[in-house]
């Protein structure tokens, strides 16, 4: 089933279209990577997802349902977003930053409920941020803060959550364990969709991955099929060297431009 | 946002536990409250680590009671001073009798500056902690964004052409518009995409607009005597005010404080960018239109009473944050209070500093408050 789709969805910014008639669909439960070269619209198209941007034309449907269609805080609680570089702007601490994902789940006035404090705790735990919870945000490291922001996200419980470089300004250890965090909400059912500039996180975490060029889908598919040689010499201008890990998950490195 | 700052939090555990058993169930701050209880009377769970969550609750709380208190005997002091040495039980008796000197004195000089004092501090509390949180930085304030002097502009300008004297509502009315233009360019720049800084010296291109325009007005002032006393109530002050001037503070600023109040929520989500404010169901523009309109009716208002004074927005926000978690919703009335608390002890000072007036409200402040700026801005630059 498809959580979130778009029906040759076009948009951009002051006339100048960004977006052409793209079409894509994603799938609950699975990881969907988004990646292309700089500039070919993966952030335009979290936004215009979100609503941030209108689409200019064609159709996008969240859980089946048109996107202008949801009211607004039945749109929070079903699709969450993780922005790129995303950080705090007060150095809250980080067990109240995270509560801020169940504002969807709240009416103005009314306290944390045990539920909600519940899926505080879990997405905290979930994320290896438990220890960090009654830390203020201006004491974690950089990946302590990706960790706590992403357990926030993931509080909302949101069936669609969408992810914009959440790997970018992490050291490789703290990437490879993002890219498991987020699998491990696929798994949960969610529909995860992350734009990645890392083409061998894209291969090795992705059960789809959609390749956006110039605006328009140059390919689209499993990771070994979307991202094929001919698509990163024409889409990169790369070549890349494939290889086996130690645990038998093909790994793609670019490796030279082409 | 000192590290010596979080360690003392750490010391003060005993204590917030104390007023946590003593406070427990005044509901000052709702949500951090609830949960707070339910942790402490109810058995931690299986497996789960032993810990205080969202830690600054009941120090919030404790503080809240503290600074209400505050604000109420600094009022009592502002009320029973001043040139006239007249008995505490005296001007009781005159406030709730209204008969004789001592009648006159307590309603129409010491009650309305006593209490404008505190309506004026908390309009400007909590002005400043509300566009500290929309502009998610600590330099915003009333003063320095240009508000102030924008609603001075309209103030002067409505007593120049005489409106003042036709009807008292013209004053605030014009005040609160001036502040109304000069928060509404910031919000414009704000939606540009204008970066804080550029904001902040857009700010100081406003206010030095607004105060050479005021000082167009005033040198084309109809005689010298009109002009001392514009500039004189420009300067910030609560002397001579009147039971009139309190009456249509008081609303106006009750009424920004709420707008203010209304869009604290959102300026939460704001912590974590408008982006994610947006995708957590809240209306930004909403939020921004309500903050811009809250400050301009409460600083309006405040500024119509008191004339310019500047900075209460600023420090006041600062010194609270750190015990309310640095949460800018939970922010916005503690700094109302503390406001209060700040104009009024400012106010009974200069009294008592210098008793034939001249030291003005606004120029303590300002004397205060611009070296307080500066240290503000070394210390973020310091941080990376």
């Amino acid at each position: 089933m498809s959580a979130l789709s778009f029906a040759r969805v076009s948009a951009g910014y002051h006339g100048r279209a960004v977006l052409n008639a793209v079409s894509a669909v994603f799938a609950a439960g699975a990881v969907s990577g988004l990646v292309g070269p700089n500039g070919a619209g993966k952030t335009t198209l979290l936004r215009t997802a979100l609503g941030l941007l209108p689409a200019s034309g064609g159709v996008i449907r969240l859980l089946g349902k048109p996107l202008p269609a949801w009211p607004r805080e039945a749109r929070a609680k079903a699709m969450a977003y993780l922005p790129q570089s995303a950080d705090a702007h007060w150095p809250l601490v980080a067990r109240r930053l995270v509560a801020l994902g169940r504002m969807p789940h709240r009416t103005a006035l009314a306290p944390l409920a045990a539920a909600d404090l519940r899926a505080v705790d879990e997405a905290l735990a979930r994320c290896d941020a438990l220890s960090l919870a009654e830390r203020r945000m201006d004491e974690l490291s950089a990946g302590e803060r990706a960790r706590v922001l992403l357990a926030r996200a993931l509080a909302t419980g949101a069936p669609v959550l969408l992810a914009d470089e959440p790997a970018a300004h992490l050291d490789p250890a703290h990437q490879l364990r993002l890219m498991e965090l987020l699998r491990d909400e696929a798994a949960r059912g969610t529909a995860v969709i992350v734009t990645l500039h890392d083409l061998s996180l894209a291969a090795r975490y992705c059960d789809q991955v959609v390749v956006l060029d110039g605006g328009s889908v140059a390919a689209a598919g499993p990771p070994d099929a979307a991202l094929a040689d001919d698509v990163l010499n024409r889409v990169f201008n790369v070549s890349a060297v494939r290889t086996t890990g130690s645990d038998g998950v093909l790994a793609l490195i670019g490796w030279k431009s082409a | 946002m000192s590290a010596p700052n979080a360690t003392g939090t750490r010391a003060k555990r005993p204590l917030r536990l104390t007023a946590l058993r003593l406070f427990g169930a005044s509901p000052v701050n709702g949500e951090g409250k609830q949960n707070s209880r339910s942790r402490f009377f109810s058995p931690p769970l299986a497996g789960e680590v032993a810990r205080e969550p969202f830690a600054s609750a009941a120090e919030g709380a404790f503080v809240t009671l503290a600074l209400l208190l505050l604000a109420l005997a600094f009022g009592c002091i502002s009320f029973f001073i001043g040139p006239a040495n007249m008995a505490p039980r005296d001007l009781i008796a005159g406030l709730f009798s209204g008969h004789g000197a001592s009648g006159i004195i307590a309603q129409q000089i010491r009650l309305p500056r006593a209490a404008l004092a505190l309506i004026v501090g908390g309009a400007l509390g909590a002005s400043g902690a509300a566009l500290q949180g929309l502009f998610r930085n600590p330099l915003a304030e009333p003063g320095v964004t240009g508000v102030t002097s924008c609603a001075g502009l309209g103030a002067v300008i409505a007593l120049y052409f005489g409106l003042a004297a036709v009807h008292p509502a013209f004053l605030p009315a014009f005040a609160i518009l001036g502040a109304l233009a000069s928060a509404g360019v910031l919000y414009i720049l704000s939606r540009r995409g204008a970066g804080v800084m550029a904001l902040v010296l857009a700010g100081v291109a406003i206010a030095s607009l607004a105060t050479a325009v005021t000082a167009l007005v005033l040198s084309v002032a109809p005689n010298p005597y009109a002009m001392s006393e514009m500039v004189l109530w420009m300067m910030g002050s609560l002397k001579d005010r009147t039971l009139a001037d309190l009456l249509f503070a008081a609303p106006l600023v009750v009424a920004g404080i709420a707008f203010l109040a209304s869009a604290a929520r959102g300026l939460d989500a704001l912590t974590l960018g408008e982006e994610v404010a947006h995708s957590l169901g809240v209306n930004v523009a909403g939020v921004r239109m309500r903050i811009v309109f809250g400050v301009a009716l409460a600083t309006g208002a405040a500024t119509a009473a008191a004339g310019a004074v500047s900075f209460v927005g600023l420090v006041v926000p600062h010194l609270l944050r750190p015990f309310y978690g640095y949460e800018p919703a939970r922010l916005i009335l503690p700094s109302a209070l503390g406001g209060a608390v700040l104009v009024a002890a400012a106010d009974i000072a200069i009294r008592l500093i210098a008793p034939d007036g001249q030291l003005l409200l606004g120029v303590l402040t300002a004397m205060l408050g611009a070296p307080f700026f500066i240290w503000l801005i070394l210390k973020l630059r310091r941080e990376p």
